[in-house]
């Protein structure tokens, strides 16, 4: 598998790391770490559910918030359903291989699908998406030893990876306008919301701000669809 | 919720439900809706600004609220070294790793000039 050494892949390695320093820090038993990173396997939801485990939130806050954080997945999957699938191709198979869909694998599906022929294609991403799914578990697995022996800033140096990975890997993968501005509004509508209301803040920044983006983005378009006119 | 023997299965329940069910539901609708929803419809552009603005808000809390060792660094330093990160990612035609690196760099040379 060529794919593992390429550039997303490493980069969402390095998240990897990033999360098991996260986790580690937040006081998370290994096997719940590695268990979190096999079942959910989204990054943006393990932070959330892992901030809901040190808020002491109850189970449905918590699915909640994991829910709404999860939600930008499903557009990702409809967009590469279409792409993947054949006219023979079970339902069932696409409901098991998009499990594997997070930000990195579909970046990368999207960017190399054309290349594979039609019939190849669920393959394909079957096997990219279990092969990098089951080295991070590995990787989460091994290094979460290895850091609890190590200092504390080690932990937190990996730990600082994270926010880094997430605000450019998004801004890299935007193909539109709204997701520039959700990007800018939530990062200074999260904190904001954050010091009034430390439990649902996130939920309110994530609806009013996404709102907010939407609407600058039709604003934005429906400007410039009038000045070519 | 926790039992003194044995394993405690409830911190797995938990995560399955609030981790696994959570996520896995807009995966699976994702598959169903597939060819259904129109690219570029309003309704997926709006989705889409939701799920990016949360994401964010979450980015912008582990920066400034973190816990752990990075509670005890300055709030400045860690918005430094993601300015930093971001200014590269920029500079280096949007390479990921290239910010990351940028990023850690600045975050643990501040660490090691103000000798906590």
């Amino acid at each position: 598998m060529r794919g593992l050494f390429s550039g997303p892949a490493l980069v969402l390695v390095s998240a990897f790391v990033g999360f098991c320093g996260f986790a580690f820090e937040a006081g998370i038993p290994l096997w719940e770490a590695v268990f979190m990173t096999g079942i959910v396997w989204a990054l943006p939801a393990q932070f959330v559910l892992i901030g809901a485990i040190i808020a002491g939130a109850s189970l449905p806050a918590a699915a909640l918030a994991v829910t709404l954080s999860s939600m930008r997945l499903m557009p990702m999957v409809a967009a590469l359903v279409p792409l993947i699938r054949t006219r023979t191709t079970p339902t069932w198979a696409l409901l098991a291989i998009s499990h594997f869909v997070a930000v990195t694998v579909w970046v990368f599906t999207m960017e190399r699908v054309h290349k594979v022929p039609r019939e190849g294609r669920v393959a394909f991403v079957a096997g990219f998406g279990l092969t990098i799914a089951t080295v991070n578990i590995l990787i989460v697995g091994i290094l979460y030893g290895v850091i609890s022996h190590l200092p504390a800033m080690v932990g937190g140096a990996l730990f600082f990876l994270t926010p880094v990975y997430f605000i450019t890997s998004i801004w890299a993968s935007a193909r539109s306008l709204e997701v520039y501005f959700a990007m800018i509004i939530g990062l200074v509508m999260g904190p904001l919301f954050h010091t009034v209301d430390p439990e649902l803040g996130l939920l309110y920044a994530g609806l009013l701000g996404g709102t907010l983006a939407f609407l600058l983005e039709r604003l934005v378009n429906r400007r410039k669809a009038r000045r070519d006119e | 919720m926790s039992s003194d023997a044995g394993i405690d299965l409830w911190p797995y329940i938990y995560i399955a439900v609030a981790g696994w069910l959570a996520t896995d539901i807009w995966r699976w609708l994702g598959v169903l809706a597939g060819n259904r929803i129109a690219d570029g419809s309003p309704v997926l552009v709006w989705v889409r600004a939701v799920a990016t603005a949360l994401v964010a808000a979450v980015v912008a809390r582990l920066i400034l609220f973190p816990t752990g060792y990075l509670e005890t660094t300055p709030v400045w330093l860690r918005l430094v070294a993601v300015a930093a990160g971001f200014a590269v990612f920029i500079a280096t035609r949007q390479k990921v790793i290239a910010g990351i690196i940028a990023a850690e760099a600045v975050f643990l040379c501040g660490i090691f000039l103000l000798g906590s």
